[in-house]
């Protein structure tokens, strides 16, 4: 599937999670983070580049791993990205839905 | 469950065994819930206290009698010895799979906004005392105080 995303064709699947990261830049990230309705902070981007990071070294993302990074805490993680922090925060990155249960 | 498409907003978990399998089930049910955007909170009720009583929290063990699932004889499940092994090879694999321990589990769970209640029955028939308890337990409600919190569209409500 194909979507426009900051005025990009953007390839994304049905969920809507980015399927080639070369495709994101930070205007694409913000325009994800206003469709999840927030507002990216320097913290958030603290986040978001920890994430793809993650990603791109072939790590297993999971809510207590990145509670372990060192770059957030859980309780912040869930203040940065309300309602579904791991789901959201990979979105808005550009990265894959993790497939975690814990 | 035809109120928003039936979309589940909010899970309700009694936790009723001290069993580390059950206890990691609720634990699992409920960050899971919080992962989703889902709001959960757990009851921990008779044995399930065990798993927020801060001395017997780190030792839970999981049953290897009367466990068909375990593929341990009866007989052989019963001798000394047996469940501590066990659990020690149930929390290695699980230590394989990113899985935290029960304290750690219950760092997680309040970081994450799952909201913790002891019942007030089984806290006083075991003859539990409030200093006993871990620190994200809110507070010893009742039965009907625990369905006055699951009241509203979308609750779900387990048994375990």
């Amino acid at each position: 599937m194909e979507r426009t995303i900051a005025g990009k064709t953007i390839a994304v699947n049905e969920e809507g999670y980015m399927t080639d990261f070369s495709q994101w830049d930070e205007k694409v990230g913000e325009a994800l983070a206003a469709e999840a309705n927030l507002t990216l902070t320097p913290r958030h981007w603290e986040v978001l580049k920890y994430l793809q990071t993650e990603h791109k070294n072939q790590v297993a993302l999971s809510i207590r791993r990145v509670g372990k990074s060192g770059v957030v805490d859980i309780k912040e993680f869930y203040a940065l990205f309300p309602n579904a922090p791991l789901k959201t925060a990979t979105k808005v990155a550009g990265i894959p839905k993790p497939a975690s249960c814990i | 469950m035809n109120e928003n498409k039936g979309a589940i907003k909010k899970m309700m978990i009694i936790l009723s065994k001290g069993t580390i399998e059950n206890v990691y089930a609720a634990f699992v049910l409920a960050n899971g819930a919080r992962m989703e955007g889902i709001e959960s909170e757990i009851f921990f009720t008779f044995f399930g206290l065990e798993a927020v009583h801060k001395k017997k929290l780190d030792s839970l063990r999981v049953a290897t009698v009367g466990n068909p699932a375990m593929h341990i004889p009866t007989m052989i499940g019963g001798l000394p010895g047996m469940e501590a092994l066990a659990t020690t090879m149930m929390k290695k694999e699980m230590e394989k799979i990113d899985m935290p321990d029960v304290p750690e589990f219950l760092e997680i769970l309040t970081a994450s906004g799952v909201r913790m209640w002891a019942c007030k029955l089984a806290f006083d028939m075991f003859h539990y005392k409030e200093e006993d308890l871990y620190e994200g337990v809110e507070k010893i409600i009742t039965v009907g105080d625990f369905y006055k919190r699951s009241e509203g569209e979308g609750v779900h409500m387990l048994f375990i």
